[in-house]
């Protein structure tokens, strides 16, 4: 590692850390934006202008939302998420154990997704032009067009009400053993493989496919070399940069936009969360699980760059 | 068997994009006795590569061998499984591909790809492996043999990197081994060295060798026997010395005289005009970041001046990376230059393209090497050659028409041609379009930026031809641009020598070998191969010398 690259992952970094404060500012300006008074809501119809206006000032409404924006970045900074409007609780506490129940989720989908997107996509594009590459590439386009309340749905008739072999709804801390795992992820995780493989197997397809368009693929042809060494040796670490993206991207979605599937198997994830937030003007709430959503994407998306500019000999 | 390789009536079909089969190989039969190194000779879409990599049974995607056998030491290559062919690979046969750069692997490193044809075919310890990669680094004289496989491709010279594929064909002992254009991409200077690298190692190794090359100097140094090819048939076959003194075939005697190019003899006298067309003064250009001191980080060009008299044709030669393309676009303002000036006509032209006026634009055209890239492929030839004639011209429609087919004639190109697309013409019909589109401005002076570097002997010497046809009906000056000294010296009056973005001497075209007094022009000159078979042994050219003036060597 030479101070080039050094310098490279510095600004990437760096670049990651602009991305998160101007983020925080949007976030808080548009959960602001958002109509209805937070006073008038939490206190209710009948409740008399003085009371309401006491509540704005001990929620420090009153301010200018600039001094609102830097005491709510500097308690960030601290760890203090805030206190949720809606049920007094301290936010970290109601987002702490919904948060591990989307990582558990994410996590175990990530690790059937992962390797059974690359070797699809790698083996698609290893095998180009034939029957089992045409199947794969149909699969996956129509796995794309289906939206995935649909795969969700059909999986819970399927599964729950006609088979009976599934539970339709995942409440995460049922599970006492094994074979209460495998059952109440079972459907959430088949559906978020389904909605995030497809990506990736064709990221990955094109990205191996067009290094084994190379010369110096053809090269290790012309040396002897067998397929799969072609493939692992000479195309996938000169492949690694797009695929890792493709990966990344792909992961990012489990942290923020697996809503639908959450409420559909009304599993208690971070995203059912921060909806409901949403619908109880909770603003605290909503801007920190906006805040982990973009920390979340920002890893994943930095990671993969870093491994990119590692990956390739020019840089390193 | 007698005979290492026999081909017989070897015929390969392509499949084109529209699913037809085309026969791109019909029928050829060739013998090749061990040791013995013959070159495949002819132009792009002779077939000669595709010969070449059917002795390694392999054909491109879409190729596909249809019939005739291939056999290499007692194997058909044809038959053989693919597995059976992957040992014959890089164990009997090897390959050195065109172009090394893109045949290396960025992500490994030399040593690893040198040697990997023994991990392959387990033929040899990494330890041995490594110490016989040293021993060819050596062999072809590679700086710091020891060290140099440690390395990654991109921190060694094309040159070198030529070297270093020829060892890692050569790892595995094979009994014969293909060259396909390893010089093409290489500039001359450094050329003389791999070739000669080359020859030494097959001498020494007793290795047949298949050399498919274009160009026929570089043929005649290293091979025994000749066939010359065109549209996949044999044309004509015969030792080097047959070829080159007591050609048959009329399509070899066209590919011996496009390498001897009839001198310039038409130009007059310089015209007595004291002011110059274009002269240009102390011209500094370059790339990257303005410096402190004003200059840009790259400095491509380094105070050159020159002049081009009406009339006459200047050259510019040199190796590339020299400058000579920024050069041209630097003077057409393109690339605006950090200072010096440029007069044109007597008049100082502002140094961007924007501070000029169209009159000003109009009289001075320059045409790209890559017609490919040049000319936009959504359009037709005649919008391609329509827009500068309302640009410049304001011409109404009709004239407009007639002119584009009166172009057309001017380039010799049929007028039913108008309608197509420039990926529907060959390469040098869409060099020919090129040039008409700068001749639709009607300039005083057109810049020739490595016009001919991409198209075939022949081919190209029907545009010089043009070039200086056309020069004569309209009183054109050019200014040419080449790496290649014959094409050069077959258009230009003067020659302008670039070496490191400065300009090293002016020569009469005339007297370019005899008059050169500058060490890099005299090495220059003396590194373009002949059409002697003893030329590259005969040279007394002092390495050291190629090496100091070579960035590459």
């Amino acid at each position: 590692m030479n101070s080039r690259v050094l310098s490279l992952v510095l600004s990437r970094l760096l670049i990651a850390l602009i991305t998160l404060v101007i983020v925080s500012f949007a976030v808080f300006f548009a959960t602001t934006l958002l109509p209805g008074d937070t006073a008038t809501i939490l206190l209710g119809q009948a409740a008399t202008p003085e009371a309401v206006e006491g509540l704005r000032k001990a929620m420090h409404l009153d301010e200018p939302s600039i001094f609102r924006f830097l005491r709510w970045i500097v308690g960030l900074m601290q760890g203090d998420l805030g206190t949720s409007y809606a049920n007094e609780m301290p936010v970290a506490d109601l987002i702490g154990g919904r948060f591990v129940n989307t990582l558990k989720l994410a996590g175990v989908t990530a690790l059937f997704a992962v390797p059974i997107a690359l070797t699809l996509g790698i083996t698609a594009a290893m095998l180009r032009g034939s029957l089992y590459d045409r199947i794969v590439t149909v699969l996956t386009i129509g796995v794309i067009s289906v939206p995935e309340f649909m795969i969700a749905t059909s999986a819970v008739l399927v599964f729950a009400v006609y088979l009976k072999w599934l539970p339709a709804l995942s409440f995460a801390n049922e599970i006492h053993s094994l074979t209460d795992m495998l059952r109440i992820y079972a459907m959430p995780v088949v559906t978020l493989t389904f909605v995030i493989s497809a990506q990736m197997i064709r990221m990955t397809r094109a990205a191996v496919i067009e290094t084994l368009n190379t010369p110096y693929v053809e090269m290790a042809l012309l040396k002897g070399a067998s397929r799969p060494r072609m493939v692992f040796r000479h195309a996938l670490p000169n492949a690694l940069g797009p695929i890792v993206n493709a990966v990344a991207l792909s992961l990012s979605y489990l942290l923020g936009g697996v809503i639908i599937v959450e409420t559909i198997f009304n599993y208690p994830g971070i995203a059912k969360l921060m909806v409901d937030a949403v619908s109880t003007r909770d603003l605290p709430l909503i801007q920190s699980c906006a805040m982990i959503f973009c920390l979340g994407y920002l890893l994943l998306i930095t990671t993969a760059d870093i491994i990119a500019i590692l990956s390739n000999p020019r840089l390193r | 068997m007698a005979n290492l390789v026999e081909i017989r009536d070897l015929k390969v079909e392509a499949t084109t994009d529209s699913g037809r089969r085309v026969e791109i190989i019909k029928g050829i039969s060739l013998d090749i006795a061990d040791g013995e190194i013959v070159a495949l000779i002819g132009e792009s879409g002779s077939g000669k590569t595709t010969i070449a990599l059917t002795l390694m049974g392999y054909a491109r995607p879409g190729c596909r061998v249809s019939g005739g056998s291939v056999s290499v030491a007692g194997k058909n290559m044809v038959r053989l499984s693919e597995k059976e062919r992957a040992r014959i690979r890089g164990t009997e046969v090897a390959y050195v591909p065109q172009s090394a750069a893109a045949a290396f692997n960025p992500a490994a490193t030399i040593m690893d790809q040198v040697i990997e044809i023994t991990r392959i075919h387990q033929l040899m310890s990494p330890d041995e492996a490594r110490a016989k990669a040293v021993e060819l680094f050596r062999a072809l004289s590679l700086p710091e043999p020891e060290t140099i496989g440690t390395r990654y491709p991109h921190q060694v010279s094309g040159g070198q990197l030529q070297r270093l594929s020829a060892a890692m064909a050569l790892i595995g002992g094979p009994k014969l081994v293909i060259f396909d254009e390893p010089t093409t991409a290489l500039d001359v200077t450094t050329q003389i060295e791999v070739l000669r690298a080359f020859k030494s190692v097959m001498k020494a190794g007793g290795i047949a060798g298949v050399y498919v090359s274009h160009d026929l100097a570089v043929v005649a140094q290293i091979a025994d026997r000749i066939v010359v090819l065109k549209g996949g048939e044999m044309q004509e076959t015969g030792t080097t010395q047959e070829i080159l003194n007591n050609a048959k075939h009329p399509y070899t005697c066209e590919l011996l005289d496009a390498f001897e190019p009839k001198p310039r003899g038409a130009a007059g006298p310089a015209d007595p005009q004291p002011a110059p067309l274009l002269k240009i003064n102390t011209l500094v250009a370059g790339y990257g970041p303005r410096q402190t001191d004003g200059l840009p980080l790259v400095r491509a060009v380094q105070h050159v001046s020159l002049e081009v008299e009406k009339g006459r044709n200047l050259g510019i030669i040199g190796e590339s990376g020299c400058g000579k393309s920024t050069l041209a676009r630097a003077i057409a303002g393109i690339l605006p230059a950090v200072s010096g000036s440029i007069h044109f006509d007597g008049r100082e032209l502002g140094r961007s393209a924007r501070e000029r006026s169209r009159e000003q634009l109009r009289e001075m055209q320059i045409v790209f090497q890559y017609a490919d890239t040049a000319l936009n492929p959504a359009k037709s030839v005649e919008d391609i050659l329509d827009r500068p004639l309302a640009f410049y011209h304001s011409m109404r429609r009709s004239a407009r028409s007639v002119r584009i087919d009166e172009l057309l004639d001017m380039v010799r190109l049929p007028r039913n041609l108008r309608q197509r697309r420039p990926s529907e013409l060959s390469g040098g019909q869409k060099q020919r379009v090129n040039f008409a589109r700068a001749l639709a401005a009607e300039p005083k002076l057109i810049l020739c930026d490595e016009i001919t570097s991409a198209l075939d002997t022949v081919v190209a010497a029907a545009i010089i031809d043009l070039l200086k046809e056309l020069q004569r009906e309209l009183g054109l000056s050019y200014v040419f641009i080449s790496h290649d000294l014959s094409t050069v010296q077959a258009i230009c009056d003067e020659v302008v020598v670039m070496y490191a973005g400065e300009k090293v001497e002016q020569l009469a075209a005339a007297e370019l070998a005899s008059g050169a007094k500058h060490p890099y022009s005299k090495l220059l000159f003396a590194s373009v191969p002949k059409l002697d078979t003893g030329w590259l042994d005969g040279l007394d050219q002092r390495p050291e010398m190629a090496r100091a003036f070579s960035k590459a060597g």
